[in-house]
C-alpha cells in the first residue's frame, strides 16, 4: 500500500448515499421516445448523417464528429428517426440544441458487433475506434477519451507512469461509480488494463472513498481474479477528493503544474465507468449507448438505473416516484449539479445523478450578507485560492485581476460557497467572470481575423488595380496598333450596356415582387388570446426589469 | 428565494452566529470586570449596545439597506461592547454614546458597512475618545478593595447619568490610574520595579482585579479558537511578539523592565488578542499575513507601553496595523495549487 | 552674469544633442500609439465613425483629430479602454451612434440577383458567390458592419442578431434578492 497524500482545504458535506445503494442497478424499460442530442461531449457537436424517417439500428452510427474535440453519437436502440432538429436539453441556460428524436420499435435489432483484440491492434487504431464509439469520460466532464489517451506533443508515445482509474465518487448523494464498482468490477479493472495497455502505464492506481467499503471490497477481489498488478487504494472522505487533480496530489504526491496536463507529469486518470465503457467497446464491440445513473433525494424509491442515451428524464424520474413536496430538480451532485430547466430534456452521457429537491433536504439558504473576509472559503478551498478576492474582483468586473489571482485555477467545487458564512453564491461569480473573459478573448481573436482579412483584402484590391491598369495599357497599344479595325464596335457595346441595364431592371422588379411576398405576417392578425399573452409576457418582463432595478445589491454598489 | 446556483449545500453557519459566538466568548472576562469593578460596566456595556443598534438602524436606512437582517447579523453590537469595555466603566453617559456612535456611524457605514471598513470600529472609536476626552477617559474605578470609598449601585449610576456624586466624596477617592499607567508615573519618577510592584494595586502577574479580567478574555478567547471561529495565527503572533519584546527587556534590565507576564496579563492585551485584532474584515486574510499583522501590532503595543506617552498601545497597534493590511495580503499570497516551487 | 548665460546654454546644447541623437537613436517607425488603438477598436471595418475603416479611425485618435466615443461597434467598454489608454476621460456616446446588439448579415436567397454589389462592399470578404449565381454571407467571418445593406438593389439582406446558443452561452451576473423574499 503506497502512502497517502493531502490536498489544502475541502469539506465534509453531509454524503446521503445510503439512500439510494439499498437496490441493485434497475435496468430502466425501453421508453416511448428517445432523444439524443449530438453535442454530448465537450467540444464541437457531432454531425448529424440521418434524416428523419430513417430507420437505425441498435448501436448505429447517427452523428459524426467534426473537428479535434468531439465524438460519435449513435442510436441507442432500434426505431424510426421522427425529427432532427432542436430540442430542450439538460444546459444550466435552458437553451435548446440539435437532437433526434427516436421512436423505438422495440425489437433492439443491433448493428452488427465487432469486438477488437486491442493487444494486436496499433494504438492509433485504437483510438479511432473510441472516438467513433463515442467514449467519453463519464465523470462529469465528458471529455473524448481518445484525445487524452494521445500522445503528447512533441512525443512519439505516452510516457506515462501512472495510470488512474477514478472512483472517489466525493459529491454527495451520487452512487453510479459506487454500484458499477459493486457489481461490475471485473469489466472496471479490465477496461482499466486497456487503458493501461494503450497508454503503456507502469503502475495502475484505483482511488475510492473509504465511505464506500462494498465497492473497494469488489474491485479488490476482481484485481486478484484478473491477476492484475493494480492498486486499489482507499482514501479518506474529503471533498472534492474525486477532482482529477487532487486524486493525483492524494495518490501520488504530485502536484499537477497549473495551466499544464496531468500527463506533463506523468499521470493519466480515467473515470472508473469510463474504464467500464472502453470494456464493453472492444470485448462486446458496444458503443456508448447507455449509463448508470442515481436518482435520489425526495423520492420514494432512490437507486440507480441502467439508462439508454437519450431516455426523457420525466420517464426516468417517473420509476423512482417522486414525492408531492418536490419543487424541482438537479442533474449532477448537490455541489457542482444545475436545476433542470424541465424534465422534458433527456438523459445524456454527462447525467450521473438526478435529485429531486425539496424544501427539507435542500433548505432555502439565509439571505446573503456581504463578505466578512472571515477566510473560511480560502480554508476549505481545494486549490488553495483566495475566493474572497476572486469574488471581490469578479463582483467589480475587474477581469484582468480575477486573473491574476488565478481564476483559471478554480475548479467550481462549490467547497467556498458551501463554508461561506455570509453565504455569497461564490462560484456564479467565478463563472460569470470565466465565462465574460473566454467571451472576450473569443471576440479579441474574431477582431484579429476581420483585421487580417481587411488588410488582405486591401492589398488585394491594390493589386487588381494595378492589374487592371497594365492590361488597359496593353490593351490600348493593341488598339493602337490595329486602329481601323476597333471604330465600327463602339455602338454594339453601348448597345450591350443598355441590355444588361434592362435586364437588371427586370430582374430588380422580380424580386421587389418576391420580397413583398415574403414580409412576415406573424405579428399582424392575431387572435385575441395571442394578443393577451404578448401583453402578459410584456407585464412580467417589465416586472423583472424593475425587480432587478429596486431589489438586488449590484447596482446599488 | 431558493438557491438557484450551486452548490445547494450550505453549512448552517452564518455572519450572526459567528458574532453572538464572539460575544458569549466575552461573557467570562465581564463577569470578572463586574466581580472586582462592580455593575457599572453593565450599564456602559447596555448603553452601548442601545446605540451601536440605533445607529446602525438609521445609518441602513440612510443608506437604503434593508435593516432587519444586517441588525441580526450582530456585529453593530459586538463593537458596542468592544468599545464599552476598552473604555472606564465609569465613564459618563454622553462619552459611551459619542463613542459608540462614532464607531458605527464612520468607522464602519461611511467605509460602506459591514465588511467594508478598514480599521476596527472599535478601536477608533476608543481613539477617538482618549484623545478627545482624555480626562473622562482616566477615570478609571479602584478595583474591588482598593479604592477609598466604594460607591453603591446607585450612586454609580447618579454619577454616570447626571454627574453628581454623594457629598464629601471626591472623584479621585473613587478613581484611581490603572496599573500600567502608574507603573509608567513611577518609572518615570526613577523608582525601582520591585518596590513599584510593591504597592497594593498590583497583585501576582500585574494589576489586582485586572489581570482576573485578562484571565477571563484569555478563556473566552480559548472557547473561540476551539470554536474555530478565529484561528490560532493572530492571539499567538500578537503575545508571542510582546512576550519576547518584553522578555529581551526585561532580562536586560530587571530593575526598569517588568517581566512578560506583566504585560499580557494588564491593559488590554488579551482582549486585543482574541477580540479586536482578530476581527476578520479589519485584518488580513493570509495566514502568513495574519502572523506579521499581529507581530507587528505586538511590537508596537509594547514599544508605546514601554517608551511611548500612552500607558497601552494596543488601540493605536491595531488602527497603525490596519493600515498596512492590503499591504501585507498582497505580499503573502498563498502559492496555489499546481505553483507550489514557481513563482506565484 | 556671463558664466551663468555660458553655463546655461552649454547645458542646453548639451541636452538638446541628447535629445536629437535619441530621436535618431530610437526612432520608432509606424505609429505605435495608432497601433495600440487599433488593436481595441473591434475590426468590424464599418465606417460608422466616419473613417473608412478601423485603422484609418485609430490613426485619427492618435493624430488627436478624433474622439473617442464614435465607434458604436466596440461598445461603452470600447470607451472604457480607449479612455484608459489615452488617459483620458471617458464619455457617452452621441445620441446618433449607438451600440446595437451584435449581428451577422443574412442574404434571403430566393431574393438575391447575383449582382455581386455587396461583394464589393464587403470590408472582410465574408461574402461568396459569383455574377449572377446566388451570394451566401459567411456568418463566421461576418462582422455586421452592415456596409453591404446599402448596395444591395433588392434589398434581401438583412441583419440578424446573433442568437444565444448552448455553445455561445455565458453565465450571467449572480442577482439575487438582498431582502428575503415576502
Amino acid at each position: 500500500m503506497s502512502a497517502l497524500f493531502k490536498f489544502h482545504g475541502g469539506v465534509h458535506p453531509p454524503t446521503h448515499k445510503t439512500e439510494s445503494t439499498a437496490t441493485p442497478i434497475t435496468r430502466l424499460p425501453l421508453p416511448a421516445r428517445l432523444v439524443v442530442p449530438f453535442r454530448q461531449h465537450a467540444g464541437d457537436a457531432a454531425i448529424p448523417i440521418v434524416k428523419p424517417g430513417d430507420h437505425v439500428l441498435k448501436g448505429q452510427l447517427i452523428g459524426e464528429p467534426q473537428g479535434f474535440v468531439s465524438s460519435a453519437v449513435h442510436a441507442p436502440t432500434s426505431g424510426v428517426i421522427e425529427f432532427i432538429g432542436p430540442h430542450p436539453v439538460a444546459h444550466p441556460s435552458g437553451l435548446p440544441d440539435i437532437c433526434a428524436v427516436l421512436i423505438p420499435d422495440g425489437k433492439e435489432s443491433w448493428i452488427e458487433k465487432v469486438s477488437v483484440d486491442y493487444r494486436n491492434t496499433p494504438i492509433a487504431g485504437l483510438r479511432e475506434h473510441l472516438r467513433m464509439a463515442g467514449i467519453v469520460g463519464l465523470g462529469g466532464a465528458v471529455f473524448p477519451s481518445d484525445i487524452k489517451l494521445r500522445p503528447l506533443r512533441g512525443h512519439s508515445i505516452q510516457n506515462i507512469e501512472v495510470l488512474i482509474l477514478n472512483g472517489a465518487e466525493c459529491e454527495p448523494y451520487i452512487t453510479c461509480d459506487d454500484m458499477l464498482m459493486r457489481e461490475r468490477a471485473a469489466e472496471v479493472v479490465r477496461g482499466g488494463e486497456i487503458l493501461r495497455f494503450m497508454l503503456g502505464a507502469g503502475k495502475v492506481l484505483i482511488g475510492i472513498e473509504d465511505n464506500k467499503p462494498e465497492a473497494i471490497a469488489a474491485m479488490r477481489a476482481a484485481v486478484q481474479a484478473e491477476g492484475l498488478p493494480f492498486e486499489v487504494a482507499e482514501i479518506p472522505t474529503l471533498y472534492p477528493s474525486g477532482s482529477a487533480k487532487q486524486l493525483i496530489r492524494v495518490l501520488t504526491g504530485r502536484e499537477v503544474p497549473s495551466g499544464e496536463l496531468p500527463t506533463d507529469i506523468g499521470v493519466q486518470s480515467f473515470n472508473v465507468a469510463t474504464a467500464y465503457s472502453v470494456a464493453r467497446c472492444f470485448e462486446q464491440g458496444e458503443p456508448m449507448l447507455s449509463r448508470i445513473v442515481t436518482v435520489t433525494g425526495n423520492v420514494t424509491q432512490p437507486r440507480n438505473y441502467e439508462v439508454l442515451l437519450g431516455t426523457p428524464i420525466a420517464d426516468l424520474l417517473a420509476h423512482s416516484e417522486p414525492k408531492t413536496d418536490t419543487r424541482g430538480y438537479l442533474m449532477g451532485g448537490p455541489m457542482m449539479g444545475t436545476p433542470l430547466p424541465s424534465t422534458d430534456v433527456p438523459l445524456v452521457k454527462a447525467s450521473n445523478c438526478f435529485i429531486a429537491m425539496s424544501d427539507a433536504l435542500f433548505p432555502a439558504p439565509p439571505a446573503t450578507l456581504p463578505c466578512i473576509r472571515c477566510g473560511r472559503c480560502a480554508d476549505a478551498c481545494p486549490a488553495d485560492l483566495q475566493p474572497m478576492d476572486l469574488y471581490w474582483f469578479a463582483r467589480a468586473k475587474d477581469f484582468g485581476k480575477t486573473q491574476s489571482y488565478h481564476l483559471f485555477d478554480c475548479i467550481e467545487c462549490g467547497a467556498c460557497a458551501y463554508v461561506c458564512p455570509s453565504h455569497i453564491p461564490l462560484v456564479q461569480y467565478y463563472r460569470f467572470a470565466k465565462s465574460e473573459i473566454r467571451a472576450r478573448e473569443q471576440d479579441k481573436l474574431s477582431a484579429d481575423r476581420a483585421r487580417e482579412r481587411h488588410e488582405y483584402r486591401e492589398f488585394r484590391m491594390e493589386r487588381e488595380k494595378r492589374e487592371k491598369e497594365e492590361k488597359l495599357r496593353a490593351k490600348e497599344r493593341a488598339a493602337q496598333a490595329t486602329k481601323p479595325a476597333a471604330t465600327g464596335e463602339v455602338p454594339t457595346a453601348s448597345d450591350a450596356a443598355a441590355e444588361a441595364q434592362r435586364k437588371i431592371q427586370d430582374a430588380l422588379a422580380q424580386a421587389k415582387a418576391q420580397a413583398a411576398e415574403a414580409q412576415p405576417r406573424n405579428t399582424e392578425n392575431l387572435t385575441p388570446e395571442q394578443l393577451a399573452e404578448i401583453a402578459e409576457i410584456e407585464a412580467r418582463r417589465a416586472r423583472i426589469r424593475e425587480l432587478a432595478k429596486s431589489d438586488v445589491e449590484a447596482p446599488k454598489e | 428565494m431558493a438557491a438557484f446556483f450551486s452548490p445547494f449545500l450550505s453549512k448552517p453557519d452564518t455572519v450572526s452566529r459567528i458574532m453572538l459566538q464572539v460575544l458569549l466568548a466575552l461573557l467570562p472576562g465581564i463577569a470578572m470586570y463586574v466581580w472586582y469593578f462592580g455593575p457599572a460596566i453593565l450599564v456602559s456595556i447596555s448603553l452601548a449596545s442601545i446605540t451601536a443598534l440605533g445607529t446602525e438602524a438609521l445609518m441602513l436606512k440612510l443608506r437604503d439597506r434593508p435593516v432587519a437582517p444586517f441588525l441580526k447579523d450582530h456585529s453593530a453590537l459586538l463593537t458596542g461592547w468592544l468599545l464599552a469595555l476598552s473604555i472606564p466603566p465609569l465613564a459618563p453617559w454622553w462619552l459611551v454614546v459619542v463613542g459608540t456612535a462614532f464607531c458605527i456611524v464612520v468607522a464602519k457605514h461611511l467605509y460602506g458597512g459591514l465588511g467594508n471598513n478598514l480599521f476596527n470600529p472599535a478601536m477608533v472609536g476608543f481613539a477617538v475618545l482618549i484623545i478627545s476626552f482624555p480626562a473622562q477617559m482616566t477615570q478609571w474605578i479602584s478595583p474591588h478593595g482598593l479604592g477609598q470609598i466604594e460607591l453603591t449601585f446607585a450612586d454609580q449610576l447618579r454619577y454616570m447619568f447626571l454627574g453628581i456624586l454623594p457629598p464629601n466624596v471626591t472623584l479621585d477617592a473613587i478613581t484611581m490610574a490603572t496599573p500600567l499607567d502608574t507603573l509608567k508615573t513611577h518609572l518615570h519618577l526613577d523608582e525601582p520595579i520591585r518596590q513599584i510592584l510593591d504597592m497594593p494595586i498590583y497583585g501576582r502577574l500585574a494589576g489586582q482585579g485586572s489581570e482576573m479580567v485578562s484571565w477571563g478574555f484569555l478563556a473566552g478567547g480559548l472557547y473561540l479558537m476551539a470554536r474555530r471561529i478565529i484561528s490560532w495565527h493572530i492571539p499567538l503572533a500578537y503575545l508571542g511578539t510582546i512576550f519576547a519584546m518584553a522578555g529581551i527587556f526585561h532580562l536586560a534590565d530587571p530593575a526598569h523592565y517588568v517581566t512578560p507576564l506583566f504585560h499580557w496579563f494588564s491593559g488590554a492585551a488579551m482582549l486585543g488578542a482574541f477580540f479586536i485584532l482578530t476581527d476578520p474584515v479589519s485584518s488580513p486574510t493570509t495566514h502568513h499575513g495574519k502572523l506579521i499583522f499581529a507581530a507587528g501590532a505586538g511590537l508596537i503595543t509594547y514599544l508605546i507601553r514601554a517608551f511611548g506617552g500612552f500607558p497601552d498601545g494596543t488601540a493605536f497597534a491595531t488602527l497603525l496595523m490596519n493600515i498596512c493590511v492590503p499591504l501585507i495580503v498582497l505580499y503573502t499570497q498563498p502559492k496555489i495549487f499546481g505553483r507550489k516551487g514557481r513563482k506565484p | 552674469m556671463l558664466a551663468a548665460l555660458l553655463a546655461m546654454s552649454a547645458i542646453a546644447i548639451v541636452l538638446g544633442a541628447v535629445l536629437g541623437y535619441s530621436a535618431i537613436k530610437f526612432r520608432v517607425d509606424g505609429n505605435p500609439l495608432a497601433d495600440k488603438i487599433d488593436a481595441v477598436l473591434p475590426q468590424t471595418q464599418c465606417g460608422q465613425c466616419g473613417y473608412p475603416g478601423c485603422r484609418p479611425y485609430a490613426d485619427a485618435i492618435a493624430n488627436g483629430e478624433a474622439d473617442i466615443n464614435l465607434c458604436p461597434p466596440g461598445g461603452e467598454e470600447g470607451i472604457q479602454k480607449l479612455a484608459e489608454l489615452l488617459g483620458v476621460e471617458p464619455k457617452p456616446f452621441g445620441s446618433d451612434a449607438q451600440p446595437k446588439p451584435k449581428s451577422v448579415a443574412f442574404i434571403d436567397e430566393n431574393t438575391c440577383i447575383g449582382c455581386t454589389l455587396c461583394i464589393q462592399a464587403c470590408p472582410v470578404d465574408a461574402i461568396s458567390g459569383a455574377a449572377k449565381q446566388m451570394h451566401t454571407i459567411i456568418a463566421a467571418e461576418c462582422t455586421g458592419c452592415e456596409l453591404c445593406l446599402p448596395p444591395c438593389p433588392v434589398d434581401c439582406i438583412s441583419m440578424l442578431p446573433l442568437e444565444e446558443n448552448v455553445a455561445n452561452w455565458k453565465w450571467k451576473y449572480p442577482v439575487y434578492a438582498l431582502r428575503p423574499s415576502k
